[in-house]
């Protein structure tokens, strides 16, 4: 490990040294070659049948283990708890959204070919200048990209240049998805209000609700899982990740020894915005719905429990953080709805008491005390990512 | 847009005024017929108006054609009788009949065996005016205000006259300037130009709505270049005096504005101020904090469920109740929890939001997850009207005086107590304050406690103001916190000033871009702000401050 500090890491040498990044790309890989088959080969009647539902649901945690991935790049790794990743996630999700709704075309109940339902509704006669060139695929996806990425970049050059940090940072942040929820609420912002998008038809010509396309959305989430988790790993293990690890620990002493610790956070933090700008694209066509609800300030703390809950600082932790609680979600909210936020508000306590590494330090300290009890040797590198 | 779709609109609505009359006369009471012999006959109909006392008057009403009844209600208005006016009433209300059996006039409510006196439009008017005369004699004011608001309503030389003559004698400063208010409008209408002008000039000044449009119309001017006064004084005047009017309505607007401000500042420096005291003095973000206000809220509700024939009461007893209860819990999270966290202010962060939650949730599921319906009591009902432009509800103005009261006693606590003393002791340096013998863990449970109890007492305040329903809490949180980030952690003066200054700007945007915008705008204001000072308004001084 010591030797990153001077050398580029090679890809396959910063895995091997990475076991859990390892065991979770593995598990993408088996994942995305079993679900298919089990959606499209098995027959409908078989038990083994995976259905359209569970498919699309495990899409739906890929995109959100994206996500957490994102907020643990920030908060794990750079210190910066973000309470408004949240709002990262929507814009990207909003901006395939557009394309989606652009290309409903006539299909739609009033059949305008041009304007989506919702602003015939409300009497507009021309599209909004921000709508022009959404029905472009590769537009559209740069906007994914470019919106997120932008409002990271305005709120981050302001915020680490005044150097507003812990939980004042964290406030501002949640004031900011609040402030977007907002605004996104309203009728007059050419974005749905409070219905948001919705009734999608088409995705590159393909039918969103057809098999073929689902499962192929959930391939690409699983990739776009797979190589932002490979991505994230090298961040953290080149020589920049190791300043931004400093900048956490110590943030004036890194200051002062003469690194720009504004630079490297807003870096981190843009890219992170752009990660979760791409989980909100890949969720939306998935889930078939996005309205205002999804910038909800609550939305955003859930997220980070997600994180806290895997073992924040570790990257595939928030990745497992994410489909724990998840898969809790949707079993309780069926099962027994009264109990999941008793549930949650739980596992909020717990984890910043019982568990503050998460289930990934329980894990590794299950391991390392049975490692203890065997005769030492090679317990070296097993622990601290960062 | 075409005809064919109003023409049958217009014809309902001439049926409906050519019918009008009918109808009335048809209307029938489902009351028992309690009928009251209001006169007896008088065998003598003379042709005119001959009679002089109110039965010889009531018993040519049934043969006279409506031009004389005109001139019989006239008469009638000028006696004395105390039954003038329940007659003129029954009249004007279609229940004065003749009795078909003897031909006696009488009041009645059902028309079995009766005969209707008819009326129109030109003599109810009338009659509405003879009332209004009669009533203006009445030694109440709020009658004579009535009879002149009345008045006003079809104001004509006539009636103006009868204004004229009452004037002198009038006592009362409000039914006196509307009195003139109603002379100055029937003047509007007269022929000299100079009466009109005198008119116009009598009004200036006026806050009413009524003399505002009167004004306008009079100086508008139509598309064809014709005006709505034909003389150019008075059209000057007017303008004029409306010009002052519009000036002394939008300071009074603005006062209004202001004070919305003020009471909206008030319950946010409520929400932030027990805030600021965990935040400020132990570093702690307690994002239970607004579910602490939702039990306070909840506490409103029990109580006046446990006393229900004591609403007006039910608020005070509510008051400690809720500080009680709300810092109990406070305390048990501190001691449960926040304890175990100090110095990792994220993670106490995560930790009371799932406090938050499971509070949420025990709400919903004790009580509903539906608002509860929480009672105003009768003293904090209704509203102070200072002028005509310019009027206060009691209960923002309760909640202004409540929130000061509240910031007081605090200011007081933590300046003037020795438990005061030691928090702020704690604040500025908690090893050195150990140190001197202050034992920092009970300072901080009571803090916090403090804090939670005075969240509890902003909860009795929403709870007047809002829905109380599980999700009160939330919808406070965000904003609560930036009540206190704006005003520098640790600073109850700073919470104070920008809890204030928050809400009058929220308020003084509100009108020009609507609630929603407002509340977006002040937010990235604030997001703005913090980037200047990220330490707020007032920063906390010196080494504690670093961190």
């Amino acid at each position: 490990m010591s030797q990153a500090l001077h050398t580029r890491p090679s890809l396959f040498g910063m895995l091997r040294a990475d076991g859990g990044g390892t065991t979770l790309l593995g598990l993408l890989l088996a994942l995305s070659i079993v679900v298919p088959v089990l959606h499209l080969l098995v027959p409908a009647d078989s038990p083994l049948h995976l259905s359209s539902y569970v498919m699309t649901l495990l899409g739906k945690y890929l995109t959100y283990a994206l996500l957490a991935l994102a907020v643990d790049l920030v908060w794990g790794y750079c210190g910066i708890l973000s309470l408004g990743h949240g709002a990262f996630f929507a814009l990207g999700g909003y901006a395939m959204g557009m394309y989606l709704m652009r290309q409903i075309g006539t299909r739609g109940v009033y059949g305008d070919p041009v304007l989506p339902d919702f602003m015939v509704f409300l009497n507009w006669k021309e599209l909004p200048w921000f709508w022009h060139g959404m029905d472009m695929f590769w537009f559209a996806m740069l906007m994914v990209v470019v919106v997120p990425g932008l409002l990271a970049f305005a709120f981050g050059w302001f915020a680490f240049r005044s150097r507003v940090t812990g939980v004042y940072l964290s406030i501002i942040t949640q004031a900011l998805t609040y402030a977007l929820m907002l605004a996104f609420f309203r009728n007059d912002m050419g974005f749905g209000g409070n219905n948001g998008f919705t009734d999608f038809k088409d995705l590159l010509g393909f039918r969103v609700s057809q098999p073929g396309t689902r499962v192929v959305l959930f391939l690409c989430s699983a990739l776009a899982l797979a190589l932002a988790y490979v991505a994230c790993r090298y961040i953290v293990s080149s020589r920049a990740g190791r300043v931004v690890a400093a900048v956490r620990d110590a943030e004036s002493r890194t200051r002062f020894l003469g690194y720009r610790v504004e630079s490297y956070k807003l870096w981190i933090f843009v890219f992170s915005a752009v990660l979760a700008g791409i989980a909100g694209a890949l969720y939306v066509p998935q889930v078939g719905i996005i309205n205002p609800s999804e910038f909800s300030p609550l939305n955003s703390i859930e997220l980070v429990i997600w994180v806290a809950i895997g073992g924040r600082g570790t990257l595939y932790g928030a990745v497992a953080g994410a489909f724990i609680v998840n898969f809790a979600k949707t079993y309780f909210t069926t099962a027994i709805p009264s109990a999941w936020l008793y549930f949650l508000g739980a596992l909020f306590v717990v984890t910043t008491l019982v568990l503050p590494r998460g289930f990934v330090g329980l894990l590794e300290g299950l391991r390392r005390k049975k490692k203890a009890a065997a005769p030492p040797g090679g317990t070296a590198a097993a622990g601290d990512a960062a | 847009m075409n005809l064919s779709r109003i023409r049958p609109l217009l014809c309902a609505l001439v049926l409906s005024v050519l019918l009008s009359p009918t109808m009335h006369a048809q209307e029938t009471a489902a009351a028992a017929p309690e009928a009251a012999a209001a006169s007896s006959p008088d065998e003598d109909t003379a042709a005119a108006v001959s009679a002089a006392d109110l039965p010889g008057l009531l018993a040519q009403l049934p043969q006279a054609d409506y031009s004389t009844k005109g001139d019989i209600v006239a008469a009638m208005a000028k006696l004395t009788d105390p039954e003038v006016k329940p007659s003129l009433v029954a009249l004007l209300e279609g229940n004065l009949f003749v009795r078909d059996a003897d031909g006696q006039v009488v009041i009645a409510t059902e028309a079995d065996g009766l005969t209707r006196i008819g009326t129109n439009n030109g003599l109810r008017k009338k009659i509405r005016g003879a009332i209004a005369g009669i009533d203006l004699a009445n030694p109440d004011a709020a009658v004579r205000l009535a009879a002149v608001e009345e008045l006003l309503r079809s104001i004509d030389a006539e009636t103006a006259v009868l204004l004229r003559q009452r004037l002198p004698d009038e006592r009362d400063a409000g039914v006196r300037a509307r009195m003139q208010v109603a002379i100055a409008s029937a003047d509007l209408a007269d022929e000299s130009a100079d009466v009109r002008l005198k008119a116009v000039q009598s009004l200036r000044g006026n806050l009413s709505a009524d003399v505002f449009n009167k004004l306008t119309e009079l100086t508008a001017v139509a598309e064809d270049g014709t005006a709505a006064e034909a003389d150019e004084r008075v059209r000057r005047e007017a303008a004029s005096v409306l010009t002052s009017i519009k000036r002394w309505r939008a300071l009074y607007s603005s006062i209004e504005t202001m004070f919305f401000g003020l009471s909206l500042g008030s319950v946010l420096v409520l929400a932030g101020i027990g805030l600021a005291i965990t935040f400020g003095v132990m570093g702690v973000i307690n994002m239970a904090h607004g579910e602490l206000m939702m039990l306070g809220a909840y506490s409103v509700y029990v109580v006046q469920q446990l006393m229900p024939s004591h609403i007006g009461a039910s608020i005070l007893v509510a008051i400690p109740v809720a500080f009680v209860v709300s810092a109990l819990v406070g305390i048990a999270i501190e001691r449960g929890i926040v304890r175990f966290l100090y110095g990792r202010p994220l993670e106490t962060l995560l930790a009371t939001f799932g406090v938050s939650l499971i509070l949420q949730q025990l709400v919903r599921d004790i009580f509903s997850p539906n608002n509860r319906p929480v009672e105003t009591p009768a003293w904090m009902a209704g509203s102070m009207q200072i002028n005509e432009a310019l009027s206060i509800t009691y209960t923002r103005l309760y909640i202004v005086l409540f929130a000061a009261i509240v910031f007081a006693l605090l200011l007081l606590l933590l300046k003037r107590t020795r438990l005061g003393l030691e928090v702020r002791a704690v604040a500025q340096n908690r090893a050195m304050a150990r140190a001197m013998g202050i034992r920092t863990e009970w300072v901080d449970a009571l803090t916090f406690g403090l804090g939670s109890g005075i969240a509890g007492v902003a909860g009795v305040a929403l709870s007047q103001l809002t829905n109380v329903g599980p999700n009160l809490g939330q919808s406070y949180i965000v904003d609560s916190f930036m009540v206190v980030v704006f005003g520098g952690v640790g600073s109850l003066w700073g919470t104070q000033i920008s809890g204030t200054s928050l809400g009058v700007v929220s308020k003084l945007l509100e009108p020009g871009v609507g609630a929603v915008l407002a509340k977006i705008i002040v937010l990235v204001g604030l997001i703005l702000f913090i980037q200047r000072r990220p330490r707020g308004l007032f920063p906390q001084k010196g080494r504690s401050a670093e961190s």
